[in-house]
């Protein structure tokens, strides 16, 4: 069923989110596009939502995703299920707690998975650029590929922004104005 | 969020001192799950115990839920407007930037160690390649996950002995 779904997956990627919302981005990679909820392309879409609408990330992206494969109940299953491991062990630590933070192996396991985050998360990034900026030509010849001159353009373009706005104001980006942006230069490029 | 959480539940309300919400903030950062919804459970149960964590939580997701359900009802017509497509397409390459922008913040939590560096160029080595050559195990990303978190606890038994 769905909704039982839904719940299923969104509660194994609450589990293993470690480090913020961003960290959910491979998990959802794997789990919601290999099981036909979301197409590669929809994932960026979908991060983009997120990102620029107000309210944690990662409720966000869970909301969406269970709403656009099961209506309002996929997504009350989807977000109850990203949030239920969190509420959990929350609470099971503050019955334990003090001990639990300063204990050494808690500290050894978190070390462990920090890089595997960034990493994973590195990973990601590196295959959607490689999907959008190689893309397949005409649908009959669909083993020749073209490289998207336009969308690497984009990309040198709103890299150096980034890169020359954290230089002059000292912090990065607003991502909210990086997404508009992008999407300003979008229309003017493809349109 | 940390400053409106600093604002409300320290200034205004007197639910935690600073010195709490810093450790609120660790715990909420180490225990799985997003961080915000850590907080606000924690926050919620040290205030008013089981149904104080669940209301903070439920105050927590309910904003975030209905703006998102009523923006994805048109997410679908919205998205079959070419504009909207041309902006998207945009879009796409903003969010890797993001994506790569995260990579880099986060890249300061890790510890400056050769097992980080071993681990963090294993992982990436080996999902390229399972991406570039289609090869589809089902749950390995949350398997590469809990063997992160296994290699750190062996670490760290394995240092304890060093030391005696």
């Amino acid at each position: 069923m769905i909704y039982f779904e839904l719940f299923y997956t969104f509660f194994l990627i609450g589990l293993f989110t470690f480090g913020g919302g961003y960290a959910m981005i491979p998990m959802i990679q794997e789990q919601v596009v290999n099981k036909g909820w979301l197409q590669e392309s929809q994932l960026t879409d979908f991060i983009a939502i997120s990102e620029s609408t107000p309210g944690p990330f990662a409720i966000n992206i869970s909301t969406f995703v269970g709403s656009q494969t099961g209506g309002v109940f996929g997504a009350i299953c989807s977000t109850i299920g990203v949030v239920l491991p969190s509420f959990i062990i929350i609470i099971l630590i503050s019955l334990i707690l003090a001990r639990f933070l300063k204990n050494r192996f808690v500290k050894g396991a978190l070390n462990g998975v920090k890089p595997v985050v960034v990493a994973l998360i590195a990973s990601t990034a590196i295959v959607l650029l490689i999907k959008i900026l190689l893309y397949q030509g005409h649908p009959l010849f669909s083993q020749s590929l073209y490289f998207d001159r336009v969308s690497f353009t984009l990309l040198l373009v709103l890299s150096l922004f980034a890169f020359i706005y954290k230089r002059m104001f000292k912090k990065s980006l607003n991502p909210i104005l990086l997404i508009l942006l992008s999407a300003v230069l979008g229309i003017v490029l493809f349109y | 969020m940390i400053p409106i959480i600093q604002k409300e539940v320290v200034e205004k309300r007197k639910w935690a001192t600073s010195g709490e919400i810093l450790d609120i903030l660790a715990i909420s950062e180490s225990t799985p799950g997003p961080i915000s919804v850590n907080a606000a459970t924690y926050v919620g149960f040290k205030v008013a115990g089981f149904w104080g964590s669940f209301f903070a939580t439920l105050g927590l997701v309910i904003p975030s839920f209905i703006i998102i359900y009523i923006i994805s009802l048109f997410y679908k017509t919205f998205m079959s407007w070419s504009i909207v497509q041309a902006a998207f397409k945009g879009i796409s390459v903003g969010v890797i930037i993001l994506l790569f922008m995260a990579v880099l913040k986060l890249r300061k939590a890790v510890p400056n160690s050769l097992l980080s560096i071993v681990i963090f160029a294993a992982v990436l080595a080996g999902t390229l390649a399972l991406n570039i050559f289609q090869i589809k195990i089902p749950f390995i990303t949350l398997a590469i996950i809990a063997l992160g978190l296994l290699i750190g606890v062996i670490s760290t038994l394995l240092t304890r002995k060093e030391k005696e």
